[in-house]
């Protein structure tokens, strides 16, 4: 009987109720679509940046992060190759043999980063191959290189041409060594682009005199929802004291505090967006408790307790942010999903498109598909609109209903 | 035992501003199965007494006593819950819900009494009957007339099976003829149920009709008369 109570006293001002309904299915609808906008954005970048190099989680020898020396270098033993059998979750390991050294090639020389690496493995985490511009991509028994698009103006080399690298190898072993150039592969990030150097794994460990090492372990993984699983598995599973186990988020900071940032400014942009609706959800509670005060006073005259009709009162007012919210979520689902299938994409416009690649984004932008976005969206409305109501529950509890009646 | 007692009773609004006495000591009792009328000129504390006897107003001195219970002893909770119980209250303008149908009017403060959906159902439907409005069950406030409301108020006031029914000139708003049929029909309950009413009242068909005529003036009880 109290949610018939309810749900008839929403109707009784129709148009009050609807427009009330309308502003917070649109602060719903509007909340969700740029929730799921952002948060598939940077879903998407964070793809981008992790799966350019980096992986989801590495694993180095302890304290290898802080310095990055070869030196610091952790042998492959049969307990890292077990790996991906024992984690669940865990796809493959890549292990990487990095270093920095000087490249030259007739009278151009410049400092750059070798990355020794399985060729397979390393296109399986990273599309390493889908960026080859010329030539062949290197194989793991290839004594050549792959280099960047900028090594090769820099250097002024071309493919086929021979590289001379001049480095210092594990514990200060003298390392040179004269490779072809196989292939030549293109970065968007300009960094990335006029340093990378990629030599197979074995090649790598045999120039540096660092056979069976590596100086990190990329991880791939089944899922990218696997990382938290497969980070603690790693902990319970490794010596922490001999190993450190990093996500993407100790690795890059910078994208950690760049996506807290952009989540900040939406969340001050909601926060208006919810203030501005709050004071039209206030402004109906309002006018409902003026215009009902008096049968508020019939109602306690008549026997009704405080606490029902404040209760009915709560319910109605739920009611109508309800039927905005789920109204607003109905809406949403379509746009989400239309968007998710459909992205953003700036890649017809060649300055944006070219500015985002810069930083290793496709400048594509996806929504996101996630229940989380919508009950957030609807659990949020619901605590504001009873907060809201709170406003009518006081005014029950200090009406007097002989004065309440006289209104 | 009285069904009410009233002792010494005085009302003043604004105490501490500018004192407005709408009672100045009544002393007054009301026996079961009373007809009542309590007449006078506009202003001279009719509603105020009918207020304060049903415990929505609180006297600022004195005593009352309803059914045996001293209800300014009691807290604004517990005298909400004595009203359900105990009184019944018919207004000058009906006050029903007005988005609930005259079954569901007469049936909600047994709802809040927690009955049985069965016990309602038969309950209002007898009150419909008595009230000679059962055609009337599905309508709305807004669909029936003056009149119909008012019988519908006195159905509902009765629901609960109070001890008393307080009215608040609840014949002012009726014609002539309504407020002949209104009066049969409380008459009738109370010749044939017993059901006390007290009515607040300055229409002289209901004074008329009245077995009791408690006449205030300037927040005092100058008459005290039975109609035989």
């Amino acid at each position: 009987m109290l949610l018939k109570l309810a749900w008839r006293n929403i109707w009784r001002n129709k148009r009050r109720t609807l427009i009330t309904v309308a502003s917070i299915l649109f602060a719903v609808l509007f909340s969700i679509f740029m929730n799921a906008f952002q948060k598939g954005a940077w879903v998407r970048m964070l793809d981008n940046i992790v799966n350019y190099y980096y992986g989801y989680a590495q694993i180095h020898q302890k304290g290898y992060w802080e310095e990055k020396t070869i030196n610091d270098a952790l042998e492959l033993n049969e307990e890292l190759w077990q790996l991906p059998s024992n984690i669940e979750g865990l796809e493959q390991i890549i292990p990487r043999l990095e270093t920095f050294a000087l490249l030259s090639s007739g009278e151009h020389t410049s400092g750059m980063m070798i990355v020794g690496t399985n060729p397979k493995a390393e296109d399986q985490l990273t599309q390493l191959k889908s960026r080859l511009t010329e030539g062949v991509y290197f194989e793991k028994s290839d004594k050549a290189l792959l280099i960047a698009g900028g090594v090769k103006s820099l250097l002024k080399v071309n493919l086929g041409d021979t590289l001379v690298i001049l480095t210092q190898g594990y514990h200060g072993v003298n390392a040179a060594g004269k490779y072809p150039i196989k292939g030549i592969v293109h970065f968007a990030s300009p960094d990335l682009n006029k340093r990378m150097i990629y030599l197979p794994l074995e090649e790598t460990q045999d120039l540096l005199g660092a056979s069976s090492m590596a100086t990190s372990l990329a991880l791939r993984l089944n899922e990218r929802d696997d990382l938290e699983s497969v980070m603690e598995q790693l902990k319970t599973q490794l010596d922490t004291e001999k190993y450190e186990i990093m996500d993407w988020q100790s690795m890059l900071p910078d994208l950690v505090e760049a996506q807290k940032t952009d989540a900040a400014g939406n969340y001050i942009f909601l926060l208006v967006l919810y203030l501005i609706i709050s004071f039209g959800i206030f402004g109906t509670v309002l006018m409902l408790v003026k215009e009902r005060e008096h049968e508020f006073g019939i109602l306690l005259s008549i026997g009704m307790s405080r606490r029902l009709l404040a209760f009915s009162t709560w319910l109605e007012i739920l009611l109508m942010a309800l039927l905005g919210v789920v109204f607003g979520m109905l809406a949403a689902l379509p746009l989400v999903y239309y968007f998710k299938v459909n992205p953003i994409d700036f890649s017809r416009y060649e300055d944006m498109a070219e500015n985002y690649e810069k930083w290793g984004f496709d400048p594509i932008f996806p929504t996101i598909m996630d229940a989380s976005l919508f009950y957030s969206q609807a659990i949020l409305m619901l605590i504001i609109t009873s907060l809201l109501a709170l406003f009518a529950i006081w005014k029950i509890y200090k009406l007097k209903p002989v004065e309440a009646m006289r209104e | 035992m009285s069904l009410i007692t009233i002792k010494g009773v005085t009302k003043t609004y604004n105490p501490k501003k500018i004192p407005v006495h709408a009672l100045r000591g009544i002393d007054l009792t009301i026996e079961e199965g009373e007809f009542t009328a309590i007449v006078g000129p506009s202003g001279s504390g009719k509603t105020t007494l009918l207020n304060i006897i049903g415990g929505l107003d609180r006297q600022t001195d004195g005593e009352v006593f309803v059914d045996g219970v001293n209800i300014s002893d009691l807290s604004d909770n517990r005298l909400i819950d004595f009203r359900k119980k105990k009184i019944g209250f018919v207004f000058q303008s009906y006050n029903l819900i007005p988005v609930f149908t005259a079954a569901e009017n007469i049936g909600f403060i047994m709802l809040l009494q927690n009955k049985s959906k069965d016990a309602i159902a038969s309950r209002v439907s007898d009150l419909l009957k008595s009230v000679g409005i059962e055609e009337q069950r599905d309508k709305r406030p807004s669909q029936m007339s003056g009149g119909q409301q008012q019988r519908v108020a006195v159905a509902r006031a009765l629901a609960s099976k109070p001890k008393f029914v307080l009215a608040d000139e609840p014949t002012a708003n009726l014609d002539s003829k309504s407020t002949a049929d209104l009066l049969d029909i409380m008459e009738n309950l109370n010749k044939n149920e017993g059901m006390t009413f007290v009515f607040s009242t300055h229409d002289q068909r209901v004074i008329d009709r009245a077995h009791r005529i408690v006449t205030i003036e300037d927040g005092k009880v100058i008459r005290d008369e039975s109609v035989e």
